[in-house]
């Protein structure tokens, strides 16, 4: 029974298992129909979007920095260069408690206040993702105890990377500036491509002026990267273009000497080539250190440095601001005789005053019993006073404003650095607009001798004695010599000649020039203490002295011991410009020397250093106290 | 069957003799010749995977050497005895199930396997076969349609190592189990009124089963719902693995130069994510290809069933196919985005051995079915 059963069931059943076979199949064909459908979906349709994506995955675009191009002086002294370091970095978006990464890493790596305060500062304003270091110049054996314990800081990498460093330190930390980290307001200024690898830019100085000479390009590597965001090749490179190098017209062991010779006394010396223009000295004193920028300056020392009394921070050369005094006389000469107001042969007699007409008060010359009978060569040579007083008033501020301005006082020198200052040219509407009074006579009478408004920079006191060596000639300053792409042949740079100093007659420079050389031949010249003894090459200049504290009467002892009871920073400045040869001048030069009278004794010593050679430079003492009352006028 | 083969040697001698070889050792040339075809491709696509890893390509060789010599081994055996010894068989997978529960070793936060000393092996994988063989076996002696009392007795012998491999956890095999069974019912001729109700339970059970599942696969649920919800984590996976699959484009980046997987994007990519390696390699024209290799299995698998002689071989032989069908079925819909990601290998061509084992074993036992066929019936 059972058996007949199963045999009919047999076939029922094979037909029964072919039905749900079929059934099956087809419902199979709809599941791959589907699944082919998705793959189309996602390998046809959407193929493009999937690529997009995938290679957004595994290509990545790291820039690479350029080599910041090197400083040399104009001999091929190096003054910046790049030397490699080894510097501990954290990247901060990797870890959110990164004062607990700086208190584990200070456990191995010995971290002082000063670089973590500093990497605190920088925190606050670096660029997303962008490494912070924290230590800069570790030691190998730092080193080596980093990377055995790196596993525990995924956030820290050691990177070896070049930074700036300076050689000659201080000597040259006004002209070159330095380069720090790009802070936040940078960032908005450069071009965020070519940056994207460079963590330092020129901050002042040439190192900023030039920086995008010095920059250059920003290099490119396509990686692949693995899932973990490591570089696993690199596909394709465009190599960084290191930026150029610079030639500067300074003359290191000019600017050595100028330093040396300063002493350490506030004030500045800057170095011309008439000729050219340019600049072989250029030195600021008190200075600094400007490695210690490059490393991120700690608070604590910045703040010494801007607070210190003698302000090391601050260029004199380009923002000092100080009275022309007597070295304006020479142009006030030249315009005399230019004008017709005055002539060589014309005298006064200076009894130790100057009165306007119909006036009482009386403007004193510095010698108190006056000059006797002085014309234009000795009221220059002499530095008197009283001629200059009555010539300027002869003359009329405007005329003296007028050979000011040709000169290029009052007005930027257009020095490839920037940050220089215009100076004051004084003048009526000057006068009415700055001090909102009106221009009295005595303005000009004081003007005459430099001792008003009239302001200038060092740079600009270099520039006028060389528009004066030149007779005329003018070149705008400037620092760059030649400009070097790497591999290539340096590209000189041309002199830029601005419009010169055009007189009616030209015999009016051999009177004025011929008088300035008077000045350290005559025994009556304000030079002649330093210089006239024993001079091997001929030279024409002016001393003076600035006010920095205005003396009502003064005794008859003269200024000089009144000036010793005063307290050092309210005594005069001493000024001097020069230039030499005479006949075929190669150097001009301008020094200040704030509080002190030194300054022609300063700038004999980058003279002869110059023009004689790196023999020991002999300075002549002083024997006679008038000499030494002569040389500070 | 000597005389047959003298019988028809007369008709076309050349022909008769390989078809009579191939007999002898008890392995259809068609299965067997795809079978051989897949295994190649995976091996292709496993070297690619694997970054070039010849080590694992070796291992994989290994795998399949063993597989092979397990699938001639299953081929011998004719399907009289699998249908006497199912009963102990699931008997045995189930004493296996158990003990893993008490004496299970963990991997990669489940229990699942079985440490025998040198030997360690998923007792699941045992319950792959073990449980359509009895079903089949259970549903031979019955008489089909079936009646109430065999459906519950079937689900009951379903769900006792269905739930027993839920506990250990590891609900993709338990799918599979469900499938496997589920499969032999189907083909039984469970109505399709029983079969949408029951459909209809499991739908309703669905909320219920979020309460029992681990936080990784309720995480596996929602990406697959949302896949942009967490991009860097739970739903890295998915995105990767479309974006391996879609980058391919029609060509593919050729062999060896998918960036997703060399580069480490693409997790898993030697087991569970290897279709998106081929997906990403040979592009559409691949998987097509792969595709295609699969159907002709399935297909040979689903004859082999039509052609079977007896109720115990159809089913067995039906059930066998329908879930190789959804294995990988499901592994290319979890690749592809279309199904949530459950750890169901690529058959025959994901790394790993256990798995395939088994599958061979089951190929094993399709082949035996085919050629331990009476010959009248041919």
């Amino acid at each position: 029974m059972q058996k007949r059963i199963a045999i009919k069931n047999h076939l029922q059943e094979i037909q029964l298992t072919a039905h749900r076979c079929v059934a099956m199949l087809i419902i199979m064909l709809i599941l791959i129909a589907l699944l082919i459908t998705r793959l189309g979906f996602l390998q046809l349709t959407k193929h493009d979007l999937y690529t997009t994506l995938s290679k957004k995955n595994w290509l990545d675009l790291i820039p690479t920095e350029p080599t910041r191009g090197l400083i040399y002086d104009r001999n091929g002294v190096l003054l910046a260069e790049n030397i490699p370091v080894f510097s501990l970095d954290i990247i901060p978006e990797k870890n959110k408690n990164i004062s607990q990464v700086l208190t584990d890493i200070g456990k191995i790596i010995p971290l002082n206040d000063t670089e973590i305060a500093q990497f605190q500062k920088e925190l606050k304003q670096h660029r997303r993702f962008d490494e912070i270091p924290l230590k800069l110049r570790l030691t190998e054996a730092e080193v080596a105890r980093f990377y055995e314990n790196q596993y525990r800081f995924p956030s820290a990498l050691i990177k070896a990377r070049l930074i700036r460093h300076y050689p000659l330190g201080a000597t040259f930390s006004h002209v070159l500036g330095y380069v720090g980290r790009i802070n936040l307001e940078e960032l908005k200024v450069i071009d965020p491509s070519n940056y994207s690898a460079t963590n330092y830019i020129g901050k002042i100085g040439i190192e900023k002026f030039y920086e995008d000479d010095l920059h250059g390009t920003v290099g490119y590597q396509q990686a692949e990267t693995d899932a973990s965001g490591q570089p696993v090749r690199i596909l394709k490179q465009i190599k960084p273009l290191p930026g150029k190098s610079l030639y500067l017209t300074l003359d290191s062991r000019l600017q050595l000497i100028a330093e040396q010779a300063l002493q350490g006394q506030s004030g500045a010396v800057v170095v011309i080539q008439p000729a050219t223009g340019q600049i072989l000295a250029m030195v600021s004193e008190p200075t600094f250190d400007p490695n210690l920028f490059v490393a991120g300056i700690s608070s604590q020392d910045f703040q010494q440095l801007q607070q210190a009394p003698n302000k090391p921070l601050y260029n004199r050369t380009l923002r000092g601001l100080y009275p022309l005094a007597s070295t304006i006389k020479p142009y006030i000469a030249l315009q005399g005789l230019d004008s017709g107001n005055t002539t060589p042969d014309f005298t006064i007699f200076d009894p130790g005053w100057y009165q306007l007409p119909n006036k009482e008060h009386q403007y004193h010359d510095w010698k108190f019993h006056g000059h006797g009978t002085v014309n234009l060569n000795h009221a220059l040579t002499s530095s008197c006073d009283t001629y200059f007083f009555a010539l300027g008033h002869k003359m009329g501020i405007h005329l003296i404003d007028d050979i000011l301005d040709r000169f290029g006082f009052g007005e930027l020198t257009g020095i490839d650095m920037g940050e220089e200052v215009p100076g004051i040219i004084a003048s009526p509407s000057w006068k009415r607009r700055a001090k909102g009074t009106g221009w009295y006579e005595g303005d000009t009478i004081n003007s005459s001798i430099g001792q008003g408004f009239m302001q200038g920079t060092p740079l600009q006191f270099a520039q006028g004695i060389a528009t004066m060596a030149n007779r005329g000639k003018r070149f705008a300053p400037h620092l760059l010599l030649t400009e070097q792409d790497a591999g290539k042949p340096p590209q000189p740079q041309s002199a830029t000649e601005l419009e010169p100093v055009n007189l009616n007659n030209n015999d009016n420079w051999k009177i004025v020039i011929a008088a300035l050389q008077n000045v350290f031949i005559s025994n009556q010249g304000t030079g002649y203490a330093h210089y006239g003894h024993d001079m091997p090459y001929t030279i024409a200049g002016k001393t003076g002295t600035a006010q920095v504290y205005s003396i009502k009467h003064r005794d008859e002892d003269g200024k000089s011991e009144k000036q010793d009871k005063l307290p050092e920073g309210l005594r005069d400045h001493s000024l001097f410009v020069a230039f030499a040869p005479v006949d075929n001048p190669q150097i001009a030069i301008a020094v200040i020397a704030e509080h002190s009278t030194s300054a022609p004794a300063i700038a004999r010593k980058i003279l002869d250093y110059y023009l004689i050679g790196p023999a020991p430079i002999k300075v002549v003492p002083s024997t006679k106290e008038e000499d030494t009352k002569n040389a500070i006028r | 069957m000597l005389f047959a083969n003298t019988f028809q040697r007369t008709h076309n001698p050349h022909q008769q003799n390989t078809r009579s070889f191939w007999r002898y050792i008890h392995i259809d040339m068609y299965l067997f010749l795809a079978i051989v075809l897949l295994t190649i491709m995976g091996l292709v696509i496993l070297y690619s995977a694997s970054s070039q890893n010849s080590s694992m390509l070796q291992q994989q060789v290994l795998h399949i050497g063993a597989a092979f010599a397990v699938m001639l081994l299953f081929a011998q055996i004719p399907p009289l005895i699998y249908q006497r010894w199912a009963v102990w068989l699931y008997g045995i997978g189930i004493i296996l199930l158990l003990s893993v529960l008490f004496f299970g070793h963990t991997g990669k936060g489940a229990e699942r396997w079985l440490n025998l000393g040198i030997l360690r092996f998923q007792p699941s994988e045992i319950m792959k076969l073990a449980l359509p063989l009895f079903l089949a076996s259970y549903f031979h002696k019955m008489h089909l349609p079936l009646n109430n009392q065999c459906i519950i007795a079937a689900i009951a012998i379903i769900l006792v190592p269905a739930l027993l491999v839920i506990k250990q956890p590891d609900q993709s095999t338990a799918a599979l189990l469900i499938i496997a069974g589920g499969s032999v019912l189907f083909l039984a001729g469970l109505s399709w009124r029983l079969l949408s109700s029951l459909f209809g339970l499991a739908m309703l059970c669905a909320p219920l089963a979020w309460y029992f599942m681990h936080d990784y696969q309720r995480q596996r649920l929602l990406t697959f719902l949302n896949p942009e919800r967490d991009p860097l984590n739970k739903s890295y996976h998915i995105i990767q693995s479309k974006i391996a699959i879609g980058s391919g484009g029609f060509f593919g980046k050729g062999w060896l130069n998918g960036t997703q997987s060399h580069l480490h994007f693409l997790p898993e990519h030697s087991t569970d994510f290897i279709f998106a390696v081929l997906g990403e390699e040979f592009g559409f024209i691949g998987a097509i290809i792969l595709i295609s290799v699969f159907m002709i299995i399935i297909l040979r698998g689903l004859y082999i069933t039509i052609h079977a002689q007896d109720t115990f071989s159809r089913l067995i032989a039906g059930s066998l196919t329908l879930t190789f069908f959804f294995s990988f079925f499901i592994n290319m819909g979890m690749v592809t985005g279309i199904l949530p990601v459950m750890g169901v290998p690529l058959p025959l061509v994901s790394y790993g051995g256990s798995s395939m084992i088994t599958l061979m074993a089951g190929f094993g036992i399709l082949m035996s079915i085919q050629t331990h066929r009476k010959l009248l019936t041919t």
